[in-house]
Formats: structure tokens, sequence, C-alpha cells
């Protein structure tokens, strides 16, 4: 097992400058994520306007994994509706559970080295999980466990 | 405990532990999480299958002839661990599952002692398990619950207001000998003489301690003291909580059951004897048989060489580790247990225990059931080597060459 297989260029350099690493000051949804195992913490905020992100971004801390993919997640979110989000996670959640890339999507699929490290899918979809929260307005902590 | 038994040879007594012998990932294992865990020489092992292979039957019920061997057996680790850690007594010692459930036992059969304004007393750096209970013991009697500050980031506990806290209804007074997330080594003879002064019980938890170093109950004045078998090369599953004659036999019983009971009536019953008050149901018997094992091990080599082994390579590892750019070690500079535990910056600890067991090297990352406290010290996880009687200074090497490649790879400080 080669480590680059894990972490892919694409996510060291997200985890190095994440994007969207921001409270949006005019959010009107906003969701937190944690992971007890390794204190991953991470709150995700989206200005949603009927049924479309106009914006999102996110604070927190992590590992690599959970923060590369919380950024990548804002720049494919952003724009997009309820329905697109839901379909996205559901093809991110094969990319890192199965390691099949999706042609079309290549930073989403920088994560397909995930699934050969179980323990870390977790930490790839945590910010996933606290977006679609956000998104349907639930209060609740999303959490890995 | 025998200062003139000759130095053992570290690097021979890993052929005892054949778990250490193989490779991970392609890489030859370098087992440094033994704070977690330790490995089992084969002495353990060996007791272990011994007694389930001739010796195996329930304790203290039976007549037949190997009841009457369990039931020795049984009995005789009990002897051990009495002597192991200088108790005055064999009935000081009542078997557990391990350091938790030991410190449950004392924060459960304690609930009738509280009054709502009652104070107990524990620190900031506290294990989970040392920490926990308590809240639930406030919750169910209206105590408090006060924490002994820790400084920052040399990882001390600041004792300037003890007296005080101590003074100011306080009734219990629980703390680790060794820090599990700093490694920092506590004053426990200090603190205990200055809680018996204030009439406060004590109760040190004894799980990072106990394997490591030679400890001596009457000594220390503490009033209870509990440790697990797993962390000091014994099996998992048994514990002791070690409790001053006279306190235990004051307290009620924790768990209902057989075994714990003198005479039971329909609406009522009396309670056994202590410590068998304490130990409801069958016990881990085979468990104890091991701890037996381990404990005779562990003095075979001398436990105040396995101190000095331990700390001398963690200490080597603090001195490596600190040269590595940008590095925040935390704990105490010197005099620290066997424990080296630190952050580097802009790498979380997951993906340096990831990267790390790439190459063979087991460490642990996260909070270590201390999450108030690396809150505290605004370090959310950190990553943490720790040593035990069969590690070597060339593995202090290898820890330090993959800390090193770890901070490049992620691109520390960048």
């Amino acid at each position: 097992m080669d480590l680059t297989e894990l972490y892919q260029s694409v996510i060291l350099e997200h985890n190095r400058r994440p994007r969207n690493f921001r409270r949006l000051p005019d959010a009107n949804r906003s969701a937190a994520g944690n992971n007890p195992v390794c204190g991953d913490e991470i709150t995700v905020y989206v200005r949603l306007e009927q049924d479309r992100i106009a914006d999102i971004g996110f604070e927190g801390a992590g590992c690599a994994i959970s923060q590369a993919s919380a950024s990548v997640m804002t720049q494919r979110l952003k724009g997009k509706t309820i329905a697109e989000a839901e379909a996205l996670f559901g093809r991110f959640k094969d990319i890192v559970t199965q390691g099949a890339p999706d042609e079309e999507d290549l930073d989403l699929s920088a994560f397909a080295g995930v699934h050969q490290f179980p323990a870390r899918i977790k930490c790839a979809t945590l910010g996933w999980h606290a977006a679609i929260n956000a998104i349907h307005g639930e209060a609740v902590t999303a959490t890995t466990e | 405990m025998n200062p003139s038994a000759p130095t053992p040879d570290w690097t021979a007594l890993r052929a005892d532990f054949p778990i250490l012998d193989q490779a991970v990932h392609g890489r030859p294992l370098v087992y440094l999480d033994n704070a977690a865990t330790t490995q089992k020489p084969r002495a353990v092992i060996a007791a272990l299958s011994r007694y389930y292979e001739r010796d195996n039957a329930n304790v203290h019920r039976a007549i037949h002839e190997l009841s009457s061997r369990a039931t020795a057996a049984y009995e005789a680790a009990r002897a051990r661990a009495a002597a192991f850690i200088h108790a005055a007594s064999a009935e000081e010692i009542v078997f557990t599952r391990g350091t938790t459930e030991s410190i449950n036992l004392v924060a459960y059969a304690f609930t009738p002692r509280l009054r709502p304004g009652d104070v107990i007393l524990a620190t900031e750096m506290e294990h989970h398990s040392n920490l926990v209970p308590w809240q639930l013991l406030a919750r169910r009697t209206g105590a408090q619950l006060r924490l002994v500050p820790v400084t920052g980031d040399d990882g001390r506990l600041d004792l300037s207001g003890l007296d005080g806290l101590l003074a100011d209804r306080a009734r219990l007074f629980a703390f680790t000998h060794i820090s599990n997330s700093l490694g920092t080594i506590n004053p426990v003879a200090e603190l205990c003489a200055r809680a018996r002064r204030a009439g406060v019980v004590t109760l040190v938890d004894a799980a990072q301690s106990a394997g490591h170093r030679p400890l001596d109950v009457q000594a220390l004045g503490c009033d209870f003291l509990a440790f697990s078998g797993h962390k000091m090369a014994g099996p998992t599953g048994i514990g002791v909580l070690y409790g001053r004659h006279a306190l235990l036999d004051a307290l009620d019983p924790f768990q209902a059951g057989g075994e714990m009971i003198a005479s039971v009536q329909f609406d009522a019953s009396t309670w056994n004897k202590v410590p068998h008050k304490f130990e409801a149901g069958t016990p881990d018997i085979a468990g104890t048989v091991g701890l037996h094992a381990a404990m005779d091990y562990l003095d075979g080599l001398g436990r105040a060489a396995i101190a000095a082994h331990d700390e001398r390579l963690a200490q080597l590892a603090y001195e490596r580790l600190r040269a590595v750019p940008g590095i925040r070690l935390l704990g105490p500079a010197g005099a620290r247990g066997g424990l080296v535990s630190f952050a580097l910056p802009g790498v979380h600890a997951h993906d340096v225990v990831t990267f790390a067991d790439q190459e063979g090297v087991a460490l642990r990352g996260g909070h270590h059931c201390t999450q108030p406290l690396l809150r505290k010290l605004g370090a959310p996880a950190t990553t943490r080597a720790s040593f035990y009687l069969y590690n070597t200074e060339a593995e202090v090497d290898r820890l330090a060459d993959v800390i090193r490649q770890a901070a490049r790879f992620f691109g520390s400080g960048v």
C-alpha cells in the first residue's frame, strides 16, 4: 500500500489550504458534526435560497481526510439544489466505500483510496453528513457513531 | 524490588513476547501503544492455557478437587496482588474487570456517604474513567465535583489551592499517579498526606504506573488504588481495587448476586466479608491466574529497572522529537512516565498515526480519553508513543524517523 493512494496530492493541497473555510455571516442553516473517536469537529454553514445552496462554508479541526473532503465538498455543492446535493453525496459515498472513481469528477475521485482504510471512511463523510443535516434544517449534531 | 538484581537484557527478553516477531505492512512491528495495552509474555499465555487445560472449575462453591485447585489459584493470586502493592492483607484486594470498574465500584459504593453540598475532588488530567464516574456520583447525591487545575503544556498539577479545596467540604479526592496523555508523574504520597490531614479519602488511578514501577500503598498512604492487568503484561478483563480494610468493610456492596452474600432470605440478606462482598458472580478466575504470572514476570525483572528503562526511552524520544521543526511536546520536559505526547503543526494526529502504521510503527492518536484536558490546552488531538520493557533504542530511532517523514509528507508548518 502506497500512502499516496490515500493521501492524493489533491487531498494534501486542500488540507493545507481549505476552500470556503469560514463562517457565513448570512447563513440561514448550519449543522455540526463530530467524530468522538478522533476528536474531529466540523460545522457547516449554508445559505439556502429556495431549494438552492447559494453559499456554503465550514469551520473545524480534524485529519487531512476530513478537512480536504469538506473543502472539496463546499466547491461541489455551491449552486446545487437539495436533490443534486443528495445525489452527489450518494456518488461520493460509492467512491469512498467501493473505491470506484468517477471519471467526470476528479476531485471527488481523489478520495477513492479511502476505501482501503475502512476506519477513515467516517472522516471522509463527516462534512457531508453535517451539510445534508444543515440543508434539511436538522439541528442535531451529526456523529460518525 | 531487588536492587542487587542484574540489569535485564532488554533486547533478549523480546523473545518472551511472541507477538513482537512480525511484520506489519511489510516492516518489522514497532509497538508503541503500551499505555493503551501491553503485550503478553509466554509465561502469562502459558499460565492461562495451563489453567484451562488442567484446573478449570468454579471457585468457593464445590467440594471437588478441581474446584479446590481453582479456588487455591484464585486466592493465591489475591495474596500475590497484595504483595505486589504491599497491601497489609490479601483481604484488601478486590478483583474487578479493570481500573474503570474499580473506580466505578468506589463511586457507586460512596453514594450513601455523600450529602448535597459535599465536594468530590479530582484533577483536570484525569482519564474519562476517573472523571465521569464522579460526575455521575455528584449527580446522584447533589455533591459538587471540583477539579485541581493543570498548569499548561508542562502538564503539572497546580497544587497552590489544594489545601483550600480539601478543607471546603471535600469528602473524596481521586487522582491519577501517571497521566496517560501527558506522562506527568504526580506526587502521590504528598497528595495523600495533604488529603489525610484534611480527613479526605483518597483514590489513586494506578493504571499507568502499576506495571511500570514499584508501588507500596502503605508508604503512599492512599485509601484506594486501582489498576488493570492488561496494562502490565497480564490478560484483559482482570483488574484490582485495593482498599483499606476498614473502609471496604464500611462500604455497601456494588453488585449483588452469588458469592457476595453471607445468608439470603426471600426478603433480606447479609453480606459476605470483604473482599468477597464486592465480588458478585463468577469472577475472571483465569484472568487472576494470568495476572499472577504477569506480576511474577515483572518482579523477576524488577519494577525499578523497568521504570528506569521505560523512562529512559521516553526521555530519549522526547529529545529526538524536540528536534523536529515546529513540534509541540506536551507534558513535563523531565521526570516523565514512559510516554511522549506531541502535535505537529498543521498535521492531525490521525494522519500521523496512519502514516506511522504504514511503516509498521503502532502509535495512538486522538484525545486519549482526556478530552476536556486537551481542549483546555488547545490541542484537540495528540499523537502518543508509549514505551514498555520490550522496547529498544533502535525503536525510538524508527519513531523519530517516521515522525520526520510524516512532517515532510503532510507539509507540517508550511
